[in-house]
């Protein structure tokens, strides 16, 4: 029972509001952030149930804009952004020359040639350097991180937690919609998106505006919620954890997430992931359940085949709150990456037996 | 937050409960707050013969996993069985029927290193 060693350099602006509400703080991507306010489980199936509120002012928000934007942008990332819709959103990545993912992100059209990117904590400095570095003249990116408090509102009744603050002459973008609403003089930018599976959306306002905001949404139902159960709700559903089921050496094809890079554009990375396609995967990102009761699983623990052979390490794990058994997520040769396949995670040389199975664990009814 | 008084405690937040040479071992309350949500009790081998602050036995929450140290020199005599089925006991039963092992002292007369109910409380500052 010690404390992390506290290495933050950055306070949320909501930290003097967590601490009051009782949170547990922990250091997170550079951040002091909230882990838990009552408990992980409670929060979790708040979540699953009705409606959570997460602060998630740590991740970085960009604006990139100016004519050719969409044509550069597009040349950046890897799904195909002229498929987007005026105030639509979309999941996709940015890649290394050999197809690694430096991030993922959601970018929205705000208008034709104006795109907001909300980026990875740990990532800001990274994805900005990387950015702008390949921008062309006529194309400005802003790095307005600083400028905007984020909360995530998740949950079947976030509609109605939403409809409660902002009245029926206010509409909810529609799923990976995106809408800046003028309140009163104050802007504020709602986004059908999140990392939990439920139904639910991204608000943001400016950073000095963020606890008042987070508290109405409390005080109209949504129950504070912390990076403990934000890293299970994600996990039930599969997204990826970056810096962890994602990194620099791995693909996104490799991550079974190859729908989100469109091989019919011109993206950086493009080259790469064409040519492990032809060339053979080598390895996969799957998806790991304990067949029984056992020690939760964790990032880094071992796993093995079911003679007991090393095979790779969980990139994340966690005893799933909502089906009450341990799940996980590892790169395994493609050998072993079959549905079915039977392995076992080593928890402190104790091993427990799991398999394979079909992404997600949960999917919302 | 209860402080039983006929308790000893650890620095490592572990209450010791002694009868003769037998010592039952568990988390304190103020731990299970501070954990949350205990999911998993991985019980020590019985017969192990242990040192003092040797780890033993680990608690686990939604988050993390906590080592679980021998307080006192001594043989494991028993693991509480009831956590394998029902691990939030530690939550609910922290000082009773969250105990979590038997410990059979080497020397009984080490307890008096431990601390009392009134310095583990001023050692949580509570």
């Amino acid at each position: 029972m010690t404390d992390p060693t506290d290495d933050a350099v950055s306070e949320s602006p909501l930290a003097a509001l967590h601490e009051q509400l009782g949170a547990k703080m922990i250091p997170f991507a550079g951040w002091r952030m909230p882990v838990q306010y009552s408990s992980i489980i409670k929060e979790h199936e708040a979540v699953r149930t009705s409606c959570g509120i997460f602060d998630i002012s740590h991740m970085g928000q960009f604006f990139v804009e100016g004519e050719g934007a969409t044509a550069w942008l597009n040349g950046m990332l890897s799904n195909d952004l002229s498929q987007l819709a005026l105030d639509e959103g979309q999941y996709t990545f940015l890649l290394n020359p050999e197809g690694g993912v430096i991030d993922d992100l959601i970018v929205y059209r705000c208008e034709e040639e104006r795109f907001f990117l909300v980026v990875n904590a740990s990532k800001i400095e990274e994805d900005y350097d990387w950015l702008n570095q390949h921008l062309p003249k006529g194309v400005e990116l802003a790095n307005e991180s600083k400028f905007w408090a984020a909360m995530a509102v998740q949950g079947p009744e976030s509609p109605q937690v939403f409809a409660k603050l902002f009245g029926e002459e206010v509409e909810l973008p529609k799923r990976n919609g995106y809408a800046a609403i003028d309140c009163e003089g104050e802007l504020i930018l709602v986004c059908r998106t999140g990392y939990t599976g439920e139904d639910g959306f991204e608000f943001f306002s400016a950073t000095e505006m963020g606890s008042e905001w987070f508290q109405r949404f409390i005080d109209a139902g949504a129950e504070p919620c912390g990076l403990g159960a934000r890293d299970s709700l994600r996990l039930e559903v599969c997204y990826p954890l970056n810096g962890s089921d994602l990194s620099a050496q791995r693909t996104p094809l490799q991550a079974g997430l190859g729908f989100f890079c469109k091989l019919d554009t011109e993206f950086i990375g493009r080259d790469a992931l064409l040519k492990q396609k032809q060339e053979g995967l080598g390895e996969r990102l799957v998806a790991i359940r304990y067949t029984g009761k056992g020690a939760p699983p964790r990032a880094h623990y071992l796993l093995c085949d079911e003679a007991g052979e090393e095979l790779s390490e969980l990139t994340s794990g966690v005893l799933s709150p909502t089906l009450r058994e341990g799940i996980g997520m590892a790169y395994v040769p493609l050998t072993h990456a079959a549905v079915g396949t039977r392995v076992q995670v080593d928890v402190r040389g104790r091993k427990f037996p799991a398999e394979i199975v079909k992404k997600p664990f949960y999917k919302r009814a | 937050m209860s402080i039983p008084e006929n308790y000893r405690y650890t620095s490592d937040h572990e209450w010791i409960s002694v009868e003769g040479d037998v010592a039952t071992v568990g988390i304190t309350d103020h731990a299970q707050e501070e954990l949350t949500d205990i999911v998993f009790v991985e019980l020590p081998d019985v017969g192990r013969v242990c040192d003092a602050q040797e780890a033993v036995a680990v608690v686990e929450s939604v988050k993390a996993a906590s080592d679980i140290y021998a307080p006192l020199s001594g043989e494991i005599l028993e693991g509480n069985e009831a956590l394998e089925s029902d691990p939030s006991l530690v939550n609910t039963a922290a000082h009773e029927d969250g105990w979590i092992f038997k410990i059979r002292l080497s020397d009984p007369s080490q307890l008096d290193s431990l601390m009392d109910a009134a310095a583990y409380a001023a050692h949580i500052g509570a």
